[in-house]
């Protein structure tokens, strides 16, 4: 398709804007002005509508094919939480009403919302209070490490090291890394968790944190978690909980009740909020008792007499995470889908997620290899490299789901698995869709055995073929230009 | 109701071929000692009653005010089809393009915001966005630091305090040696800039306009940080940037700032959008998703995620960032937004806001005790003296309709007298006639 740009008509406009009702004044000085005004292109209200939505028409989409993204859950995302988000009660608050003199009591309906949703995220999780600015999942961990690093240095030690299975997200690492922190990486044992051998050998009183997802990312629970809390805590070290899982033990377990200091929660993943492309997100992060007094600035605080306000006046805070009170419009979405499913729908969510993902993995068992062949929280991970003998990799099973009209599986990830397909499925989609999938995947690998080109040549039904990405690295090209 | 597809019967067959007699049995791997202590959530609601609630809650909130509060978050009109398409599910329920084929319209979208971010900079490359402008800073303040190896930032005090505060906030286990500079006249002090500017410095940063709504032209500041190795970055108010010198004119190497007057809703302040556009040297330095252009097995045009050894997920604890999700759905907004605008239209609304501001200065400088700063231009926004503390003016002001601005002595001592107000395209004349009459009556 063109580019919005190479639709350019001179002297075409897409809005009406108000024709000015003030005397004119005298126009700013040239000094401060643009002399190169930008090649923004010029185009018909119509033809930017058809542009964006025939470019939207190329995407998959949860609304439009079956997306078991590992990792990512991609779950429905419920309709009635739009048309909440855009009530303009809410979309058109100004963030700085509250922080105006008695200013408060212009924001009592949203500030209701933060200080609701905290709750039920405390509840859940089992922590003590959230904090719910952190702008995405990875912006929880930061924030997190950040929490914990504030605790240490409180508590006056200065601890070198953060803890981190060689299966977590790439994004744990980096948090750590970001936040000042050395990070040791911890091999994975036999059955899919974090080697507990290793990991007592790294574990001294230089460690500031342990950070583990949970179920991990192969999708398994590890059944010595607390014994990992137990230890790490012996030597002052905090416990950090990537809250990415979740789905895979929502109501069955809480990181709180494991021992987890710091927790962080994606809001687009477990709660059921549209993930827009790659973003907005929401990652809250959840303390217990002994890290409260260093959550970010402002704290919604709710007053003897019912009314809500923001609480600044906090001397340990480790300061602004985000320059209001977070993702506000993604919080209540996710707010509205928790009060919908309530304390059995959330159960059921979990419980549905699972059966879902042990359904595939059973089902695909003789096909695929499954390295840790077990039961599964929310997500499996198979390995291609039965069909990679015949040179079907994981890339070329992807390519021809995307063929079938599926979105692909994570691949290449976790990084522990060679060939890596992480697939999960979530509880919102039907038996139907799953056992569709499942006979694909099926026909991939006999293809695979009998006819692996017809497999490696895909996808051939999408507008574009395989893209070059070695030329897209190479030679950068990361704009339109005149 | 969890919005599960599953029935009964879907559910024993499932369980009968994984080999368990119920789904309680899955979960045997969580030992019982590990089992909720308490899940205390309320039952479920129908869509009916939670939306009927939300709307009470809705309502609770000052919708009705006429906003003249700015402070780096403005008021401005969005066009419907920013929302039509916004709302396209095709586009908010998808995820990060990872798999290129199946995704050619959301990396086609963001390779079109890349370029517009481009365009209204006037810098080289830019990325799929980040959180927020104050992230988006952060972010560039570290480029700077890696890419120069030093790490000394010099600030301007006319940036955000909201945005300094989150920079000292990120940076605080990092060793970073921060020098403020004031401001003169609603400007960056160019002397006591060049006083601490040296070879350990990494970057200049000034924000145009900057908090108190002044605009500048940096060209000196950035030619003095290039003299000494450093990087220049500016924070920048995108839609005024449809007539003010745009970073790239001024030669900063690192352009930032909120994006949310690019038709994204105010939203109690999130979600909104944080982009950056840097000079092309900086490319392997920026952090977060960038799309490109390249080519299918037939030589058709397609675009995919480039760049990606950058990044957490291949370079883990050594990636430029830790992002991950970014804002892409507010980075599709400000595409359609500015593709509505076009390059006339995003002048003329530019002016507009110009305009109004302008003639809001003069209508309010006739109020006796009211002083407007003039000493600096500005774009829509501007600082007035009022004779008595601002903060209960505007306190008297809200119960006569109007949100008439930011009281400064919020976030810098001795301005208790100083207002903060913003006029968007949005206020008409007779909007900010009563609002100058009403505070004339309440000082």
């Amino acid at each position: 398709m063109k580019l919005i740009f190479e639709k350019h008509r001179e002297g075409s406009l897409g809005v009406s804007i108000p024709v000015s009702d003030v005397p004119l004044s005298k126009p700013l000085d040239a000094q401060y002005r643009r002399v190169n005004q930008g090649d923004l292109p010029c185009v018909s209200e119509l033809d930017v509508v058809r542009h964006y939505t025939n470019l939207s028409r190329l995407n998959f989409s949860v609304d439009t094919n079956f997306y078991p993204l590992g990792s990512c859950t991609m779950k429905y995302n419920p309709k009635f939480t739009e048309r909440i988000a855009a009530l303009d009660g809410f979309a058109s608050i100004h963030p700085l009403l509250p922080q105006l003199m008695g200013g408060g009591m212009l924001a009592q309906g949203s500030l209701e919302v933060l200080y609701e949703t905290e709750k039920l995220l405390n509840e859940i999780t089992g922590m003590r209070a959230f904090t719910m600015q952190p702008l995405a999942g990875a912006h929880g961990e930061l924030t997190g490490v950040m929490l914990i690093a504030a605790f240490h240095k409180a508590n006056g030690c200065r601890r070198k090291y953060v803890i981190i299975p060689d299966s977590s997200h790439g994004t744990n690492p980096a948090s750590a890394a970001i936040a000042g922190y050395q990070v040791i990486v911890i091999p994975t044992d036999a059955e899919g968790s974090m080697d507990l051998q290793e990991f007592k050998k790294h574990l001294n009183t230089d460690v500031a944190a342990v950070m583990l997802t949970c179920p991990d990312t192969l999708g398994i629970f590890n059944p010595r978690i607390k014994e990992i809390a137990d230890m790490a805590h012996a030597v002052g070290a905090l416990m950090y909980y990537d809250g990415a899982n979740l789905n895979g033990m929502l109501g069955k377990c809480r990181p709180g009740d494991i021992g987890f200091d710091v927790v962080h929660i994606n809001l687009h993943k477990t709660f059921g909020t549209p993930h827009g492309g790659g973003g907005p997100g929401a990652g809250p992060v959840g303390v217990n008792e002994k890290l409260i007094e260093f959550l970010p600035i402002p704290r919604v605080i709710r007053r003897t007499d019912g009314t809500f306000a923001l609480d600044y006046h906090r001397a340990k805070s480790i300061g602004y995470i985000a320059p209001f009170y977070g993702n506000f419009g993604v919080i209540l979405r996710a707010f509205a889908y928790m009060l919908l499913l309530g304390k059995d729908g959330l159960i059921q969510a979990g419980e549905y997620a699972v059966l879902n993902a042990n359904y595939c993995r059973v089902k695909l068992q003789e096909y695929y290899d499954l390295p840790y062949p077990r039961i599964c929280k929310h997500e499996c991970v198979f390995s291609a490299s039965r069909q990679m003998k015949n040179g079907v990799h994981a890339l070329d099973v992807a390519k021809y789901l995307i063929d079938k009209g599926y979105h692909p599986p994570t691949i290449y990830f976790p990084l522990i698995v060679k060939e890596a397909l992480m697939i999960e499925p979530t509880e919102t989609e039907s038996k139907e869709t799953l056992d569709a999938f499942i006979e694909t995947m099926i026909e991939i690998a006999r293809l695979a055995q009998e006819n692996p080109q017809a497999v490696t040549q895909a996808p051939v039904t999408m507008p574009v073929k395989r893209l070059d990405e070695t030329k897209a690295a190479r030679e950068p090209n990361l704009r339109w230009k005149k | 109701m969890s919005y599960s597809a599953l029935t009964k019967q879907d559910i024993q067959e499932m369980l009968r071929a994984i080999g368990v007699s119920s789904v309680e049995e899955l979960f045997n791997d969580i030992p019982q000692a590990l089992r909720p202590r308490s899940f205390n959530i309320p039952a479920g609601k129908s869509e009916f009653e939670i939306t009927e609630y939300l709307k009470r809650l809705a309502s609770k909130n000052a919708v009705n005010l006429v906003n003249f509060v700015g402070a780096g978050f403005y008021d401005h009109f969005i066009p419907a089809a920013v929302d039509a398409i916004a709302g396209r599910s095709e586009f908010y329920t998808a995820y990060t393009p990872y798999q290129p084929e199946c995704s050619q319209g959301w990396l086609q979208a963001i390779y079109e915001y890349q370029s517009i971010i481009c365009e209204l900079t006037g810098l080289d490359v830019s990325n799929a966005s980040l959180y927020d402008g104050g992230t988006a800073l952060y972010e560039a303040a570290m480029m700077a630091v890696r890419f120069t190896g030093r790490k000394k930032i010099i600030m301007d005090s006319g940036i955000s305090l909201i945005y300094r505060t989150m920079l000292y906030t990120y940076t605080s286990n990092l060793s970073i040696d921060f020098v403020e500079i004031s401001v003169v006249h609603g400007q960056s002090a160019r002397e006591e800039l060049l006083k601490h500017l040296d070879d350990k410095t990494a970057a200049v940063i000034t924000q145009n306009p900057n908090f108190f709504g002044a605009v500048d032209d940096h060209s000196d500041v950035v030619a003095k940080a290039h003299a000494v190795g450093a990087l220049a970055i500016q924070s920048v108010y995108p839609l005024a940037l449809g007539i003010l010198k745009s970073p790239g004119e001024m030669g900063f190497d690192i352009a930032v700032g909120e994006g949310q007057s690019l038709g994204i809703p105010l939203s109690f302040g999130g979600p909104y959008l944080g982009f950056m556009a840097v000079k092309k040297e900086l490319i392997r330095q920026m952090p977060g998703r960038i799309v490109g252009a390249t080519t299918d097995k037939d030589g058709k045009r397609g675009f995919v995620l480039t760049l990606q050894t950058r990044e957490q997920h291949i370079r883990r604890e050594k990636a430029t960032s830790n992002i991950c999700s970014n804002e892409a759905l507010c980075a599709l907004r400000a595409t359609v937004y500015v593709s509505l605008m076009g390059r006339d239209g995003f002048k003329e609304l530019a002016e507009l806001n110009y305009q109004k501001a302008e003639f809001a200065k003069d209508v309010l400088s006739r109020i006796p005790g009211v002083t407007v700063k003039r000493s600096s231009p500005t774009f829509n926004e501007f600082t007035v003296m009022l004779p008595s503390s601002a903060d209960d003016i505007v306190y008297r002001m809200i119960d006569k309709g109007f949100a008439c601005g930011f009281p400064l002595g919020r976030f810098y001592k001795g301005m208790d007298k100083y207002l903060l107000i913003a006029v968007t395209e949005k206020r008409t004349k007779e909007e900010i006639l009563t609002m100058s009459d009403s505070l004339e009556a309440s000082l």
